[in-house]
């Protein structure tokens, strides 16, 4: 019964691997739940203050804060990447590395120098086998992140552009659409991009109380840091989704292949037994 | 008008009222619909909602930033919660923790912290007291 044990081995070790493969994916699943009750619990937010700073961008305040006015020639900009720590979540990383990567020839070709800030080990670990600028870095946040975690990795780059050595900032995530599905983002974060409102092309501005700038200030840094939170939530939630579907298809993929293997196996013992019989009886007919 | 009140946590309130009170930093400021736009600091308090019906919704919040449209309204809280969801017991006890850490400060940022912390306590029981009182 030549090859018989190593299939029965091989079988065995493929259930193995589909044990860890299930569990992974049972592991992902509850944290996944976890992750998208954290991310819808602040997209309101976000998504409110986005609005807000959108208007502002339109208004014509006396304060004009720096990271509302555009400025002309662009020499450097900068990208905020969230990937995620681990890795086994099918394309999630790639995908968004690419898109990345995609841009940063476009700016190339247009003689723009790429600063980059990776949050999360696995863009720590591209961008800095990559050929390009990394100015910081943050990992191992966790399932739940907490703003202080990410302030100083931002800061980097916020003091970047306040000095001038970076004309615009992008953010980069994947935007959690739903468990199936997940889109690589890069959206630009500083200067703020206002969507036009045809209500308000004309003339106006706020009244501010009691002064404009010290609420521009804070509206501001609050903006940056609910947008890198939540950008953070969703790419948690993105991944946990992408690792439960990967994992969900390597059990499949294992079960298949073990019924392969099965069939193998099955056929190897049958050829094994009528070689056998056919042997005693030619044997027999000798005598 | 649209008024959206959003904690950093979660969305507590959507809809459209006719009339909605905030407390501004520089006092307890009443909108009503085609409101000039403004932007302003909130500091701890209620805000109030009436709906077209008369109905009124009360919310505290612990602070946040207040933008007008003429027809949206955003509330932008640190945090938020419903009036009648506050939890008058603890807000006592929180005062009352507060007043003993001023009392014995040891630095200005125990001062500072405790500061806002009793501020935030009283205007809590400031909202119960007159969500009591409208019964």
């Amino acid at each position: 019964m030549a090859g018989a044990k190593e299939i029965r081995s091989k079988i065995k070790s493929v259930q193995n691997t589909a044990k860890i493969t299930k569990a992974m994916e049972m592991v992902a699943a509850s944290k996944m739940r976890k992750a998208q009750d954290r991310m819808r619990a602040s997209r309101p937010y976000a998504m409110k203050i986005r609005n807000v700073l959108a208007h502002l961008a339109q208004a014509n305040p006396e304060y004009q804060h720096p990271y509302l006015k555009d400025r002309d020639e662009i020499k450097r900009v900068g990208y905020i990447v969230i990937s995620t720590d681990r890795g086994l979540c099918g394309g999630l990383n790639t995908n968004m590395f690419k898109k990345v990567i995609n841009e940063m020839a476009d700016w190339d070709s247009q003689e723009v120098e790429v600063d980059v800030c990776a949050i999360g080990k696995k863009a720590a670990g591209f961008f800095g086998r990559f050929k390009c600028n990394l100015v910081a870095k943050a990992d191992h946040l966790g399932d739940s992140p907490s703003m202080e975690d990410l302030i100083g990795t931002v800061k980097v780059m916020l003091d970047a552009y306040d000095e001038g050595k970076i004309d615009r900032l992008f953010l980069v995530h994947n935007i959690f659409v739903n468990t199936m599905t997940q889109t690589p983002d890069i959206h630009q974060l500083i200067p703020v991009r206002g969507e036009i409102d045809e209500e308000l092309e004309h003339h106006w501005d706020y009244i501010y109380e009691p002064e404009s700038k010290p609420i521009i200030d804070g509206l501001m840094l609050r903006f940056i840091e609910s947008q890198v939170y939540q950008g953070l939530v969703e790419n948690i939630a993105s991944e946990m989704s992408a690792r439960m579907i990967a994992m969900k298809s390597a059990t499949d993929n294992a079960g298949e292949l073990i019924k392969e293997l099965q069939t193998i196996y099955n056929k190897a013992r049958q050829a094994a037994i009528t070689q056998e019989i056919s042997e005693i009886v030619s044997g027999a007919a000798a005598v | 008008m649209h008024v959206d009140i959003v904690s950093a946590e979660t969305e507590i309130y959507s809809g459209t009222v006719i009339e909605c009170y905030a407390p501004a930093e520089m006092g307890e400021v009443g909108i009503h619909p085609r409101h000039a736009p403004m932007i302003t600091k909130l500091k701890p308090g209620e805000v109030r909602v009436v709906l077209q019906d008369g109905e009124e919704h009360s919310f505290f919040v612990n602070g946040g930033i207040l933008e007008v449209q003429p027809h949206v309204i955003t509330v932008l809280s640190d945090t938020a919660i419903r009036a009648a969801d506050i939890d008058e017991a603890a807000a006592l006890e929180a005062k009352s923790r507060a007043e003993a850490a001023i009392a014995d400060r040891k630095s200005d940022l125990d001062y500072a912290r405790a500061k806002a912390e009793l501020v935030e306590a009283i205007a809590k029981i400031e909202t119960i007291k007159k969500l009591r009182k409208r019964g």
